[in-house]
């Protein structure tokens, strides 16, 4: 049966004013999109199926069940018992405290309810139990079916060695290389010649990148050969080297993979997932702007060849490293579903999780590979609850004071798991949703992506928004070129947000003033009584004076029936709007050019801060007056940092290497704090004698809570 | 900003052109050199001296808090008795004048726009700067405040009174603050003591400075004399401004009524899971609040004193409401002597003033122990007790979840004449926790007691069966439902018996 065919998508409700709320609610049933897969009400399937899982995919699993008919179990930890997951599945159980590992990891827990509940079939979605082959073993002697392939292919695809040597049986491209003792730098240079340049050389016995060095010809390899075998012998007395093809510049493409119990595997194309930051995927999408239809077909063919030599069965994903030359080695394969998996189904028109259901319940593939088209174009962004500022995102907590999913912007998936109210919490990934667009081209895809960037109301916690804005805006990803190094490469001193051109500048200060005087005019409106007339004349114009970065900015605002004239630096904007000031997205027309904005706060002060660009901007807005008289307002004293050591995020203390009274140089750690699967080392800022600890192992420390104080 | 009136209706002077030619008339001459001179207060060297501790002067100061052409200064041209020179501005104390001290003739100044506040309905700002009394002019300036003080009670529940204190403020200038409905003050820049440092070492012996003694963190933290603190001059005015826009003229106007686009049948559905499911786990009451309230806007008062309560301003579809909310991310929420003291004073403000009042309710009691009961909490207690009863203004309670024993009768219960009685279906209302009652009525003997318990009296049944709660609503609901309410309200008309005035337990 032909899947092809455009996808259509989800009836989208046009927002009345004022229902955000309601729709956040709303997102989560009208979210997805119609697939193109038929949903057969007469296949027999499982009755009643558990996820595994939590957050967005315990909720796409759900959904994808509500419509094959299959009752749903959710577990949850207590944190969770108001989780979305938990209300959208039919029943729901919780398996223990916070903690992953004594809840969602919890193994005897999760077979106990399984049992009670009666569940025919286990999702484990990704992370926690997905790739868990003792897991897939318990469930197996229980007669309960995991939705994922056999436990052979786990096992043998979760080990690097027996997962490359299976690959190279399979035919598939590996990373040439040499792992062993190299008897002197002739043979070093051979086998570099041998591999071809540039090679990467280091001791086996060093862990990740340490001690590896690059050569790109003969003499660079004896240098290499030298150094790495020294280190090799004094380190780890262990002489083995490993010289490795150095892949310069390399993307992140990874195949789909769908497979039967019957020997069928098809390749559902591939994601770009390149941009990366601390080898986690941000931004990924399909298809890739790189391949050309014979390099897609080669990767995909020898990705189905692996597949089927394990006798892989469900989705699947095989990572592939690809070079500026189009040469692609195998990386790993992952034997579950993806995060990134939405952008797939929205150029293939499957529904993956149904495809995975189906194979567990024994069913061959409906397609063949002629069936699979690319058609259009699709983009992800993952959205996190984080601080883009700090090193590309550092994990940030709270609860979303405001929601609201972009779901009236046309052409856009949410796969989220939380809603307004939602607390995220230290204990688990701090993703909010992954926000797809689809296009019938990438310019179309990437030009929804902005919109719906700028129509994502997120309030409460530090979110992303503004790197992903800037990252698909950026000429070297429009243009496709990217590597896994991008966003180094692009922000080497770190991201620092949008930088406003000089007429952004302009329309931001022109639309801050705006709103300004929109509120000033509506405090003077009192509805009922009427206050005493006091105002001798009505105003009609202000003078302004606007704070922004380090720059100080008259401007001058004159109301012109419902729009304002605006001057900044001697021109004049005109800014249209509603001004409804209690929205949380603001349509602003400035001379012509419309923009979405979101007020984020303001205060009686005159600081506002306007989300514009993506990016959220802090400005003081105040009248000429008043600004002139602040000259006198006394400089208070900032609080010296040097001295004190404050958590930079939310997480829990793992470490405190000092205790009052100890003498501490600048550099040296002085705890340790661990938030969302990372550890981060605290150091201190100059050197010091410690005069108070605040913190203990295994305290939990919110963000800026003072952790040390010098004296 | 509608009307930051100090006071209006202007004097009429009439100004000084000086003719041409010929001899210039001597009186139109000397009216321009004294405004001239009067204008600049102190002088110049004066006001660059207050520049430089970081504040304005007076008449930049009224630039600020007023929109732009609404001041008439009256009696610029009054003189202090015992000198030949003064300028002070209505109910504004210039530190450029002579420190600010309190003359006579400033006392009278003050007065005069006091008794024309009262008389036509407008609320008094005074912002205060003012090193006392001016010792030359002794028992005149000690009238002087008498004086003040006087028309501060008269007008009090009147017109809205509001002190911003703006540098030193000490001695008797500070018993008018104090007697004034809110006293704002600036960080750093501002201080209220009866006697300074210096008396303080030499009577008790004790070393402290003006900032501990009686800066702007002492007053809004430890004291509760204060309602609020600014960073600076600017910060404070504008503030002040905002605020004001909450009040209604005199207490012959109902509350304002703003342009609102918040609305009102908004649905919160995070309220839904707002409360944990563990009854001693804590929440913030004013994530409820700011969730329910026109566009997230609350204006807190006191929001660093008795964190236990949380009392403040904000708008329900557009119109002022008085909020009040047990915190039970603060000692769980607990009344004791300062919760209840901030608490009453709130109240009866808003009852004076014709803005009705919401209360949210999650009590667990009062505080016990001997720190309390020595200090006397049965009598302030007393106090928040006598303000939710006494009040007649429209009066909405919901019940987030516990109400336990006479704490439940003073958060504005449906005996106390409450209008609209709310409880969420988390609400427990009851004599005592659970724990609690079953140790005393079983000490301890029974097992499954404490379940049973639960099961009878922790939650809302008891109390809306018996009409103490007038529904159980889901927590989405309840900015709808408190709007409608407020609307229904508006018109509610109740009075008490005669009589002189009440005696609250002071």
């Amino acid at each position: 049966m032909a899947v092809a065919g455009f996808l259509r998508w989800g009836g989208r409700r046009a927002r009345l004013p004022g229902w955000e709320t309601l729709c956040s609610r709303w997102c989560l049933i009208t979210s997805h999109k119609l697939y193109s897969t038929v949903y057969d009400p007469n296949e027999k399937t499982f009755e009643k199926l558990l996820i595994a899982n939590r957050g967005e995919i315990a909720c796409r699993v759900i959904k994808t069940c509500k419509k094959m008919g299959i009752k749903t179990v959710a577990i949850h930890s207590d944190v969770d018992a108001n989780a979305v997951h938990v209300k959208m599945a039919d029943e729901a159980v919780c398996v223990g405290p916070a903690p992953t590992s004594k809840s969602y990891l919890n193994m005897d827990a999760i077979m106990e309810v399984i049992r009670k509940t009666r569940a025919q079939a286990v999702h484990p979605g990704y992370g926690f139990l997905s790739e868990n082959k003792e897991f897939a073993r318990r469930l197996a002697s229980e007669g309960v079916t995991f939705i994922g392939p056999d436990t052979h292919a786990i096992q043998a695809m979760g080990d690097k060695i027996e997962s490359k040597l299976l690959a190279k049986n399979a035919k598939v491209n590996t990373i040439p290389g040499f792992d062993g003792v190299v008897k002197d730098a002739d043979e070093a240079v051979r086998i570099a010649r041998e591999i071809g340049y540039p090679v990467m050389i280091k001791a086996s016995a060093g862990g990740g990148g340490k001690g590896m060095r690059i050569a790109w010809d003969d003499e660079e390899t004896r240098e290499g050969f030298r150094f790495s075998s020294q280190e090799a012998a004094s380190s780890f007395g262990d002489d083995r080297l490993l010289i490795e093809k150095f892949i310069d510049n390399p993307r992140h493409i990874e195949i789909q993979v769908l497979a039967d119990k019957h020997g069928n595997a098809l390749w559902l194309n591939e994601r770009e997932c390149s941009i990366q930051r601390r080898n986690q995927k941000v931004v990924e999408e399909a298809p890739s702007t790189f391949l050309d239809p014979e390099t897609r077909r080669a990767m995909g063919e020898q990705a189905v060849a692996l597949a089927k030599a394990v006798k892989y069965s469900s989705a699947g994903t095989v990572e592939f490293l690809v070079d500026s030359s189009k040469n692609f080695y195998f990386l790993e394969m992952n034997t579950r579903l993806q995060v990134e998996h939405p952008v797939t189904e929205c150029i293939t028109g499957l529904d993956l999780v149904q495809e995975m259901i189906r194979v567990a319940k024994g069913y061959p593939l409906r397609h063949t590979q002629a069936d699979i088209p690319i058609n259009g174009w699709a983009v992800e962004c993952r959205v996190y609850a984080e601080d883009p500022y700090k090193s590309f995102g550092l994990p940030s907590i709270g609860k979303l004071s405001q929601y609201q999913e972009p779901l009236h912007v046309p052409n856009v998936r949410v796969d989220s798991g939380i809603q307004q109210g939602s607390d995220i919490s230290i204990y688990y990934d701090p993703m909010i949703s992954k926000l797809i667009t689809y296009g019938s081209n990438r310019a179309e895809a990437l030009k929804r992506m902005e919109e719906a960037l700028d129509n994502y109301v997120i309030r409460g916690v530090a979110h992303n928004i503004s790197l992903l804005r800037e990252v698909i805006i950026h000429p070297r990803f429009v243009q496709g070129d990217i590597s896994t190094k991008f966003l180094p490469e692009v922000y080497p001193d770190g991201f620092k947000g949008h930088k406003l051109t000089d007429l952004e500048r302009r329309q931001l200060l022109a639309t801050a003033a705006s709103l300004y005087v929109a509120e000033q005019l509506r405090s003077q409106r009192f509805l009922g009584t009427p206050r005493i007339p006091i105002a001798k004349s009505k105003r009609s114009s202000w003078e302004l004076s606007v704070h922004l970065g380090d720059g100080i900015y008259p401007v001058a605002v004159s109301k012109d029936g419902s729009s304002f004239s605006v001057e900044v630096d001697g021109m004049k904007l005109n800014v249209t709007s509603e001004w409804n000031l209690a929205s949380p997205l603001l349509s602003v027309t400035i001379d012509g050019t419309q923009r979405t904005i979101q007020r984020i706060s303001r205060n009686a002060s005159g600081e506002t801060s306007i989300q514009f660009l993506g990016t959220v901007y802090k400005l003081q807005i105040l009248t000429k007056v008043a600004a002139e008289l602040s000259k006198y307002m006394p400089e208070k004293a900032a609080e010296d940092t040097s001295s004190i050591l404050r958590s930079p995020m939310p997480g829990t203390v793992v470490a405190v290497s000092v205790k009052p009274g100890d003498m501490v140089s600048e550099g040296q750690e002085i705890c340790v704090i661990e938030a969302m699967k990372m550890q981060n080392s605290m150091i201190a800022a100059k050197t010091g004698k410690v005069k108070a600890v605040h913190c203990k192992a295994g305290d939990t420390v919110g963000e800026e809570d003072l952790l040390v104080e010098l004296e | 900003m509608a009307a930051v009136r100090v006071l209006r209706r202007a004097v009429r002077l009439c100004r000084g052109r000086a003719a041409s030619g010929a001899r210039p008339p001597p009186v139109p001459q000397r009216i321009e050199e004294k405004r001239r001179a009067a204008l600049l207060g102190g002088g110049q060297a004066r006001i660059d001296a207050q520049h430089k501790r970081g504040k304005l002067t007076a008449r930049e100061r009224i630039l600020l808090l007023l929109d732009p052409d609404s001041f008439d200064e009256y009696d610029m041209f009054v003189e202090h008795r015992c000198t030949d020179f003064g300028m002070d501005s209505s109910k504004n104390k210039d530190f450029t004048v002579f420190g600010g001290s309190l003359s006579g003739a400033h006392a009278q100044k003050i007065c005069k726009i006091m008794d024309q506040a009262a008389m036509v309905g407008a609320p008094v700002i005074g912002l205060n700067d003012s090193g006392g009394a001016r010792i030359q002019e002794g028992v005149e300036s000690l009238a002087g405040y008498a004086d003040i003080f006087l028309r501060n009670v008269l007008c009090s529940g009147v017109i809205p009174q509001i002190s911003l204190i703006m540098g030193p403020c000490a001695g008797g200038a500070v018993y008018s603050p104090a007697l004034t409905d809110f006293t704002f003050m600036v960080k750093d820049t501002s201080y209220l003591f009866i006697t300074g440092p210096d008396v303080v070492k030499s009577v008790t012996n004790e070393d402290v400075t003006q900032e501990q003694l009686g800066g702007a963190k002492t007053h809004t933290a430890v004291s509760g004399v204060a309602h609020r603190a600014f960073e600076n001059d600017i910060d404070a005015l504008l503030n002040l401004r905002e605020f004001f826009n909450y009040l209604p003229l005199s207490n012959r106007d109902p509350a304002p009524v703003c342009e609102c686009h918040d609305p009102s049948d908004r649905l919160v559905p995070e309220l839904d899971t707002i409360v944990p499911s563990e009854s001693t786990k804590a929440y913030d009451m004013l994530d409820i609040i700011h969730s329910i309230v026109d566009e997230r806007e609350f204006f807190e008062i006191m929001p660093t004193y008795a964190r236990n309560i949380v009392v403040g301003f904000a708008r329900m579809n557009g119109r002022t409401v008085g909020i009040v909310g047990n915190q039970p991310k603060v000692a769980s929420g607990c009344l004791d002597i300062n919760s209840s003291v901030k608490g009453a004073r709130f109240v009866r403000f808003c009852d004076a003033f014709n803005i009705p009042l919401i209360t949210f309710v999650d009590v667990p009691g009062f505080l016990p122990g001997t720190a309390q009961e020595y200090g006397g909490i049965i009598r302030h207690g007393a106090k928040l007790l006598f303000a939710f009863a006494e009040a007649t203004v429209p009066k909405i309670t919901v019940i987030t979840r516990k109400a336990y024993g006479g704490a439940y009768d003073v958060m504005s219960s449906k005996h106390l004449r409450g209008d609209v009685n709310y409880a969420w279906p988390t609400a427990e209302v009851a004599v005592m926790g659970a724990k609690g009652a079953v140790q005393i009525i079983f000490r301890g003997k029974e097992a499954n007691a404490e379940e049973e318990y639960v099961d009878k009296f922790a939650n809302p049944f008891p109390a809306a069966m018996r009409g103490f709660v007038d529904d159980i609503i889901q927590p989405s609901t309840t900015r709808t439902r408190i709007c409608h309410d407020l609307d229904v309200l508006a018109s509610k008309s109740q009075s008490s018996p005669w009589k002189k005035h009440a005696n609250i337990p002071l």
